[in-house]
């Protein structure tokens, strides 16, 4: 039971950072209709500078650096790319981000080498016991902070000026463009704001009890892509649903893996997709996308 | 007719779409300061094509303005974006309403007041449209597809009057409302008018949109056909026969069927 309850609280953690990831790919699809392939390297283009950083500026100015590359570089990517294809089919402006996501990625993998970049996190890797589940401190700061991001989020999203322009011109763009809505604007934003949570997430999840900055943080991107869709990718609330729920998946099979040796060893990395596609099977627009149903 | 200075002036417009379909030929008309000009006509005629171009959403649906001007107070609006048009001061109320369903009823009204930067006048606005439709304040909190067809109309109206325009452009307000709530729709269009907002609507109803116009034009196929005081041009028979019904060939009314004249009146 405790071991279970131990797994079910790592999982939140793990859940709480793939939902800020996966936040940021919702809002990005909202405002721009693109799904967005480029956040697994700016995930990683987060976590390379807060770690290079944190030599020369300290930890707290480092994180504020990285959190700002990254959202600069969501900034361009839209900016320079995405809003000039305004209009291209959906399909061609995700292979786009695709094509970003691999120089961006190569660039980095190169940089990084085959290093294992650290980050100083100042609360180090010790673990805290609650009652008696044990969890690393970082991971408990990760919830903290992932939570009051989300809320901050949610509250900002439901009445902010930039939360109504946000659904208006998810909902209909023309209409939106009619009424003064600047969708570029909003689209801009919407970027600026999804690299920002993927730079908190990055910085979380270098932290113990993973060893540092590695190529591989590249795949925690990928792993939240599970978690937008299986939500509904237009979803906010889906994202968070999303997150938890394949955090804590993923978080069980890891825990239980002697029980579930038949299935192999590193299972847990594939849970994820397993996990989407059983949802996808019963309901094809996620769990709480918007079926296409239109009333005139 | 040109007793007041016009606040909307269109010449010799010409749009086509995808390079081939000429969907205006050369129109010119103008809306005067102050007053309500309709513009009838049966579909394709180029009625929606004129107000995309006004509003700067033509684009959108891969339009393209061959020649000719548009003018809102002697500045350009065709180089003008649809969000910069509504900050210059022209709001569309588009066809169908296209009310944010998802959203409550106060958010699609903070919705249309994105263009107005001025707090105050934002204020004024929202006091006005509650005003004309107390029925929105009451239902605030409700979401926009929640509400009837004769509300959502009006919550489209009240969203466009958030930007605080000085001329509202009206598409086919009255499309699908019964025809009590159409007459109310016709008495807020006047209403709004009196308030000192220049309004250009487009509607097959001529009935409703002759009533409360000044002025009116007629367009079919892209051309206008013909223009005058809406009084006048209630009275001249092509628009009694095409537009207002009163079908003073009865007994042709058989073999007008094939024709554009409204053939329920007469089966």
């Amino acid at each position: 039971m405790n071991q279970f309850l131990s797994l079910l609280l790592n999982g939140v953690s793990l859940g709480a950072l793939y939902a800020l990831i996966a936040l940021g790919f919702v809002i990005i699809f909202k405002s721009s209709e693109v799904v967005s392939f480029t956040h697994g390297s700016l995930l990683l283009l987060g976590a390379y500078s807060i770690a290079r950083l944190s030599g020369p500026l300290g930890f707290w100015l480092a994180v504020l650096a990285g959190l700002l590359i990254t959202a600069v570089a969501a900034f361009l990517v839209e900016r320079l790319i995405i809003n000039r294809l305004r209009g291209a089919a959906v399909i061609s402006l995700a292979i786009v981000t695709i094509g970003v996501d691999i120089i961006l990625l190569t660039e980095l993998v190169r940089r990084i080498g085959s290093d294992i970049l650290n980050v100083p996190h100042p609360w180090g890797g010790q673990s805290v016991r609650i009652g008696p589940v044990g969890l690393s401190q970082n991971r408990l700061i990760a919830i903290l902070v992932a939570g009051a991001l989300i809320a901050a989020f949610f509250a900002a999203f439901k009445y902010s000026s930039w939360g109504v322009a946000m659904r208006a011109s998810a909902e209909d763009g023309e209409t939106a463009a009619l009424m003064g809505i600047r969708q570029g604007r909003v689209s801009a934003v919407s970027w600026v704001v999804a690299g920002v949570l993927a730079g908190v997430a990055a910085l979380f999840l270098v932290g113990s009890p993973t060893p540092g900055v590695t190529p591989a943080n590249y795949a925690v991107a990928l792993r939240a892509f599970p978690a937008a869709i299986l939500g509904g990718l237009d979803s906010t609330g889906g994202a968070l649903v999303g997150g938890l729920l394949i955090g804590i998946a993923e978080a069980l099979a890891a825990g239980y893996q002697d029980q579930l040796l038949f299935l192999g060893r590193g299972f847990s990395a594939i849970v994820p997709f397993i996990v989407m596609i059983a949802v996808l099977l019963v309901r094809p627009s996620g769990l709480f996308g918007t079926k296409e149903l239109t009333r005139v | 007719m040109r007793a007041r200075r016009p606040v909307l002036t269109v010449q010799d417009l010409r749009v086509t779409y995808g390079g081939a379909v000429q969907a205006l030929r050369g129109i010119s008309m103008e809306v005067p300061d102050g007053k309500v000009v309709a513009v009838l006509g049966s579909n394709g005629a180029g009625k929606s094509t004129l107000l995309r171009t006004v509003s700067g959403t033509l684009k959108l649906h891969r339009g393209r303005v061959e020649s000719g001007s548009v003018r809102l107070d002697g500045t350009d609006l065709l180089a003008r974006d649809a969000a910069q048009t509504v900050r210059s001061g022209v709001v569309q109320v588009p066809e169908g309403r296209r009310i944010f369903g998802r959203l409550t009823v106060e958010e699609n009204l903070r919705a249309g007041a994105m263009g107005n930067r001025d707090r105050a006048a934002r204020a004024a606005a929202q006091a006005r449209v509650h005003e004309l439709f107390p029925v929105l304040k009451e239902r605030s909190s409700q979401r926009g597809g929640l509400l009837s067809g004769g509300e959502q109309q009006m919550l489209a109206i009240g969203r466009a009057l958030m930007a605080s325009p000085k001329l509202l452009l009206l598409d086919e307000p009255s499309l699908g409302l019964a025809p009590r709530v159409i007459g109310q729709i016709g008495e807020v269009i006047a209403e709004i008018n009196r308030q000192g907002t220049s309004v250009l609507l487009v509607e097959q109803n001529a009935t409703m949109a002759l009533g409360v116009a000044d002025l009116a034009y007629v367009l079919d196929v892209g051309e206008v056909s013909l223009s005058g005081e809406a009084g006048v041009l209630a009275g001249t028979d092509e628009v009694q026969r095409l537009y207002l019904g009163h079908d003073a060939d009865h007994q042709r009314g058989r073999r007008a069927t094939s024709g554009r004249t409204l053939s329920r009146w007469t089966a």
